[in-house]
């Protein structure tokens, strides 16, 4: 039961995130990586709601899995995010590549920060 | 995945417009329209949710095999990144310069399987459940270690992978 929810999550979650990548690369003629900028920072926000939802006891772990483990797990990505800094750096835009690390890891921890908050304001 | 021609992860393609002149465009009622960009999508997304679904398992299943202490420092996490990041510098050594992969292979396991092995929000709440817990000197140990190894393992890996490559071709 737990790794059917786990699974389940992981295969909603992966395609969200190449869609998103595909859509944004469409639409923006750039180097700079913001699909996988963008799929990290929400799913750290869902996260750190999920994981402030479950420690104020208003969701389950049932729920934590799936959505959590699964779905914000897939959805989001070390790897990509660590190949993509490594070919903006070997392409020469190393001011791009560090950019790259320091916005993700703003933005992505800010996110993850305000959701669990958030979820402490609502039902804690 | 786009930096340059190789190595992406799509590529869009923009049809020739040798026969329309500016005027000519201008006087189209129709602008004219670029490939939808989901087109013969479908097969991608359904091999990228296969292999999302396994990445995740994995990663799920070295939870449960070196399970996180409340409170202590996420090493599975760490180490589940670090091995996605030098996964993936192998495979996309492999499949941009020797492996004539068949076109799905790249989706299924380095958007799929790794991209859903790796997790980027897992990371970011284990900082805030670090500092939260009255640790934030291990918050920031946990952040910095695991951006410098996972950055330094997809390096070596793909310095690593191009070197054996040259080095068997000799």
């Amino acid at each position: 039961m737990n790794w059917l929810l786990v699974v389940a999550g992981g295969m909603v979650g992966a395609p969200l995130r190449y869609l998103t990548d595909r859509a944004v690369q469409f639409r923006h003629d750039t180097v700079f990586p913001w699909g996988t900028f963008a799929v990290n920072v929400v799913g750290s926000l869902i996260l750190g709601l999920l994981t402030g939802a479950v420690a104020a006891g208003a969701a389950d772990s049932h729920l934590h899995l799936l959505v959590g483990t699964g779905l914000c797990g897939a959805l989001t990505t070390y790897s990509t995010f660590s190949y993509e800094t490594l070919r903006l750096a070997q392409d020469g835009a190393r001011c791009y590549a560090a950019a790259n690390v320091a916005l993700s890891l703003a933005a992505g921890l800010g996110a993850a920060f305000a959701g669990v908050a958030l979820a402490r304001a609502l039902w804690a | 995945m786009r930096v340059s021609g190789r190595g992406t992860l799509s590529d869009v393609t923009v049809p020739h417009q040798d026969r329309l002149d500016v005027r000519d465009v201008a006087d189209l009622a129709v602008p004219v329209r670029r490939p939808s960009p989901w087109q013969g999508q479908a097969p991608v997304v359904a091999v990228v949710a296969v292999g999302g679904g396994i990445g995740a398992a994995a990663r799920y299943g070295a939870s449960l095999l070196w399970p996180a202490q409340t409170g202590g420092f996420p090493w599975t996490t760490l180490w589940v990144n670090v091995v996605g990041c030098a996964l993936i510098g192998v495979f996309m050594v492999l499949i941009s310069d020797v492996w004539a992969a068949h076109r799905l292979v790249r989706p299924f396991f380095g958007t799929g399987v790794l991209g859903g092995f790796t997790t980027f929000s897992t990371y970011a709440v284990d900082i805030e459940r670090l500092v939260a817990a009255g640790r934030p000197e291990a918050g920031l140990a946990y952040l910095a270690a695991t951006l410098a190894a996972a950055l330094a393992a997809v390096w070596l890996a793909v310095t690593a992978a191009r070197r054996v490559l040259l080095w068997g071709r000799s």
